[in-house]
């Protein structure tokens, strides 16, 4: 009975969070679907949808401030949820980018051949995928112990895009005349890279949120090793 | 839809002091609007316009139009001089800051009104009793002690009482006059709560105790300085982007 309205705007903010994240999740895996089928209308719409991400971002971030401006005094788990759902919605809002991004480069690639098969990059997409689910179901379940999990799961995605670089690269070599399509290739790679890698922020948050330890995941620099 | 409809409403007390200086506002049916402000605002002065209680203090000039919404939707003049106060108190209800039970037992405190209104019936008594301590989120508190005195309830529970006292009544409108100022955080939530499960049948009016009341509770919410409505509006609109320069000073506590 008691903190019943705050309660209930808080899980109506979870909630929207899911909805967020199951857009971004079907967005970056149709992305990766219409590049592989030369499916340029789901591009096109893909493309075009990213605005419904970006707007249900600032839906959900202004719930988070009314939260905030009317629920007062927000504090301890409450307030740590408050503030951690805006990171992660700017998490969510920039992976959407991402799978907008690869959605413009199916558009540039159209219906040339493609210069090798596409079998790592939707591997890549498949567990950075994966892995962002998780990270946000551990977020609305206040689950610390798996958000420590998922953020070794890195190195696969890291792996494949070494692996995805070096190919790329060995093609180019070989054939100049694919340099372009090689390069968009490996733009789509690095984008998956970098959404494996924004998972881990969430997974902080996550454990943020459960423990109030705000400590960094310390996860090997790929770009480095590249 | 609109319960009450106030129309440059001027209240003065008999020193001269004018307490409202021409408010007009509209107050919706079945939410919960908030009237708040610094203390000597008015505030209390216009919750007691609605149901004439001023008619008990010494106010000596009121004009403007005061409207109340009936269910056929005709509407009943509140400043009519001729109007049954009586009945009309029975329409529109009102808690105090401070609870104020009767000298009888819990049931008793509750069955008081409605004897006196004329019910006979036990059972319809008796229902009364579960239905209104339900609504004030009491019920689990006080179901095996009805026959007690109400003095020995909390502090809380005595407040909560005078609310389902109020609500025994099923009135069509419940004013509140800082009903938690002294009450504890927990009893305190207890009543928001209440509030926010009544307003679906009773339209709730609301004088807070503080700003964050205000903000936590407010459907809508009119901010009054000095005798003036400054602004009034979605309560959730209100407290993140006040449009006034004054509403914001004082909800982000630059005076007060």
């Amino acid at each position: 009975m008691t903190r019943a309205n705050l309660d209930s705007k808080l899980q109506n903010l979870l909630n929207e969070i899911l909805e967020l994240d199951s857009m971004v999740e079907t967005a970056t895996l149709q992305s990766i679907e219409a590049l592989k089928n030369h499916d340029l209308e789901l591009a096109k719409q893909i493309y075009h949808d990213d605005a419904l991400i970006n707007a249900r971002r600032f839906d959900l971030e202004n719930d988070c401030m009314i939260t905030i401006a009317t629920q007062q005094p927000i504090v301890a788990h409450d307030l740590r949820l408050v503030a951690s759902i805006l990171e992660v919605v700017a998490e969510l809002e920039r992976m959407g980018d991402y799978a907008k991004g690869i959605a413009k480069i199916a558009l540039q690639i159209g219906t040339q051949p493609h210069i090798k098969p596409l079998i790592d990059i939707p591997r890549m997409a498949e567990i950075a995928v994966s892995m962002l689910h998780r990270s946000v179901m551990a977020f609305v379940h206040f689950d610390a112990e798996a958000a420590r999990q998922i953020p070794d799961e890195d190195d696969q995605v890291d792996f494949l895009y070494k692996q995805v670089y070096r190919e790329l690269v060995t093609i180019m070599f070989s054939n100049p005349s694919t340099i372009d399509q090689a390069n968009y290739l490996m733009w789509v790679a690095h984008n998956l890279e970098r959404m494996a890698d924004r998972v881990t922020n969430i997974c902080e948050r996550a454990i943020y949120v459960a423990t109030g330890q705000m400590k960094e995941i310390d996860v090997s620099d790929d770009e480095s090793k590249v | 839809m609109n319960k009450f409809v106030l129309e440059n409403l001027h209240v003065k007390y008999s020193d001269g002091v004018e307490a409202l200086k021409g408010v007009s506002l509209e107050i919706p049916a079945k939410s919960i609007t908030v009237l708040f402000g610094p203390a000597g605002g008015g505030k209390s002065t216009l919750l007691r316009t609605l149901n004439r209680l001023n008619d008990l203090s010494d106010v000596t000039e009121v004009s403007g139009r005061v409207a109340m919404f009936n269910s056929d939707s005709s509407a009943t003049d509140l400043l009519n001089p001729r109007l049954d106060v009586i009945a009309l108190r029975r329409r529109v209800a009102m808690v105090f800051a401070r609870p104020i039970v009767l000298p009888m037992t819990i049931r008793e405190n509750l069955t008081y009104g409605l004897t006196l209104a004329g019910e006979r019936s036990t059972i319809r008594l008796h229902e009364a009793v579960e239905r209104s301590l339900q609504q004030a989120a009491l019920w689990d508190e006080v179901k095996d002690r009805l026959d007690e005195p109400a003095i020995s309830l909390s502090g809380g529970q005595q407040q909560r009482l005078c609310l389902a006292r109020s609500l025994a009544l099923d009135p069509e409108v419940i004013l509140l006059d800082e009903p938690t100022s002294g009450l504890d955080p927990i009893s305190t939530t207890k009543v928001e709560a209440s509030l926010q499960e009544i307003k679906v049948n009773y339209t709730v009016i609301l004088v807070p105790h503080s700003i964050q009341q205000a903000a936590r509770t407010a459907d809508q919410a009119a901010f009054i300085l000095q005798g003036q409505l400054i602004e009034q509006a979605d309560g959730k609109e209100l407290f993140l982007n006040p449009r006034d320069k004054r509403t914001q000073d004082y909800i982000e506590g630059r005076f007060g």
